[in-house]
């Protein structure tokens, strides 16, 4: 029997809620929750950077931290710390954001964006990526445009959008793709992926993001323009 | 020699390369196999002048909590400073984990190891797979030479013999090799303005925009993927990037007939 999901269709992201300024102190904050994984993000900067030997009299520095707080996996605490998966993930949120920044707009600063994972049930990077780009917005940064994310694949041999944990250790062959978009331009920021899959499948799957993340898109915006109305 | 990125891209446009090779041209590969003896496995290969070393250490081990029926694997990459002025001392940089979890990621996840085989006892004991890999002479495309040469260190592993208490005895080698059941090779293809570039030298890496590394398995299915740098990538870049890495994937196959 072909694979299917007991409470949604199989190109459907599960339920999505936005919000900006949840964070007082932060010059710039969201949060994104997708289904039960739910980020938090905030944004401090431009701000002086020292020592002063990093500073890039061109550009600002983009710093981006990406942590899952301790009670936030399905299975066992998460210990605290730098982990190869947490420090690659920061990599790689910070090349999704990267390139709809102004950073030649504030010389010789740093702009860090920290992301932070109330609770994890899959796609926590997307999750991550989506609320630190409503941060940056929030925080009033320079940007071309959002930056928007989700993970397609591959589960029980059908292609499906937003994977959830379930999935990811579904019996079997799965992929699982990341992506993040700029939908301006429809270019591709992140994109990696785990699991068996064929060149045509993969195309198809990273055509099924797109009017995913296109909605997603306008969820973050509706909720930076809420955020707005009620000031 | 060194150019700076317009140069380089003046260059590019007549299909020409600092080191004179075509942009789709791998360097010229060398490998041996079983160059560490001290080691369950090991091998060497040069690709231009990236020179590497992967080693493969054997040990028992609990296996992880969530995985009771598999053998554990770990691979590392170690961008040590005696293999260029760049590296530094000290603990992994974000370079060095991300080399070692894009290998790792294509060797797990095109389970290229049968890890379900390598159990002793279910929960309780089981082998355990270190792979590291170790530049001597760094000069650029680390991650497909580092995936290379984790795979043929895999293919020359063999495992130690164990006395009767369950200890290793590493200085008696048994004949018994591992299961292997799949070969994925990595291609890594940088964008450079609209140019698209395989097997870069550091150089060429510096000035690179984006990359987008490619697991590629026997059957040309692909396994990873890994996408790098600062500039986006157009659905069109990826569609060719991905043509380009299965056929290369290919020629390198053809290079290493005798292994896999």
């Amino acid at each position: 029997m072909a694979y299917a999901r007991k409470d949604r269709g199989l190109l459907e992201p599960r339920p999505i809620t936005a919000r900006v300024g949840v964070i007082e102190n932060a010059d710039g904050s969201a949060f994104f929750k997708i289904g039960r994984t739910a980020a938090y993000a905030a944004v401090y900067g431009p701000r002086d950077l020292y020592p002063r030997a990093l500073q890039n009299p061109r550009r600002a520095v983009l710093r981006t931290h990406y942590n899952m707080m301790p009670f936030s996996s399905v299975g066992e605490r998460v210990r605290q710390g730098p982990k190869r998966r947490s420090i690659e993930i920061s990599l790689v949120t910070e090349k999704a954001l990267l390139p709809v920044l102004e950073l030649e707009a504030y010389p010789n600063t740093a702009i860090d964006v920290f992301i932070e994972l109330l609770q994890a049930d899959a796609g926590s990077r997307a999750a991550g990526i989506c609320a630190a780009s409503m941060a940056l917005a929030h925080a009033g940064i320079e940007m071309k445009d959002l930056v928007a994310a989700i993970a397609v694949g591959k589960v029980g041999g059908e292609l499906v959008v937003d994977l959830e944990y379930e999935e990811e250790a579904f019996e079997g062959e799965v992929a699982d793709i990341p992506i993040a978009m700029i939908p301006s331009t429809g270019e591709i920021s992140l994109l990696q992926m785990d699991g068996p899959i064929s060149k045509q499948e993969l195309l198809k799957a990273i055509s099924l993001a797109k009017p995913v993340l296109e909605r997603i898109v306008k969820i973050q915006r509706e909720a930076l323009k809420d955020y707005y109305k009620s000031v | 020699m060194f150019i700076n990125k317009e140069s380089l891209l003046k260059m590019l446009d007549k299909g020409l390369r600092l080191d004179g090779r075509g942009l789709l041209q791998f360097r010229n590969l060398e490998f041996e196999l079983g160059v560490i003896d001290t080691a369950e496995g090991s091998a060497r290969v040069k690709l231009g002048n990236t020179e590497v070393f992967a080693g493969v250490k054997l040990s028992i081990e609990q296996p992880f909590p969530d995985t009771p029926d598999e053998g554990i694997l770990m691979v590392e990459a170690n961008l040590i400073p005696l293999s260029n002025a760049r590296f530094e001392l000290g603990p992994p940089s974000v370079e060095a984990i991300e080399v070692s979890r894009v290998i790792d990621r294509a060797i797990r996840e095109g389970k290229a190891i049968d890890l379900k085989k390598l159990v002793i006892t279910p929960g309780e004991k089981v082998w355990s797979v270190s792979i590291d890999i170790v530049p001597i002479n760094y000069d650029g495309n680390l991650i497909d030479v580092g995936c290379l040469a984790a795979m043929l260190a895999l293919k020359n592993t063999v495992f130690p013999s164990v006395d009767e208490n369950g200890k290793i005895d590493y200085k008696h080698k048994t004949n018994k090799t591992l299961p292997l059941r799949e070969w994925p090779v990595i291609i890594t293809l940088h964008k450079v303005g609209k140019h698209l570039l395989l097997d870069v030298n550091e150089h060429e890496e510096r000035l690179s925009d984006c990359r987008l590394s490619v697991a590629v398995m026997k059957d040309n299915r692909l396994c990873a993927l890994q996408k790098g740098g600062d500039k986006p990538l157009t659905m069109r870049d990826i569609d060719e990037m991905l043509n380009i890495a299965i056929d290369k994937s290919e020629e390198l196959r053809k290079k290493l007939e005798v292994y896999s």
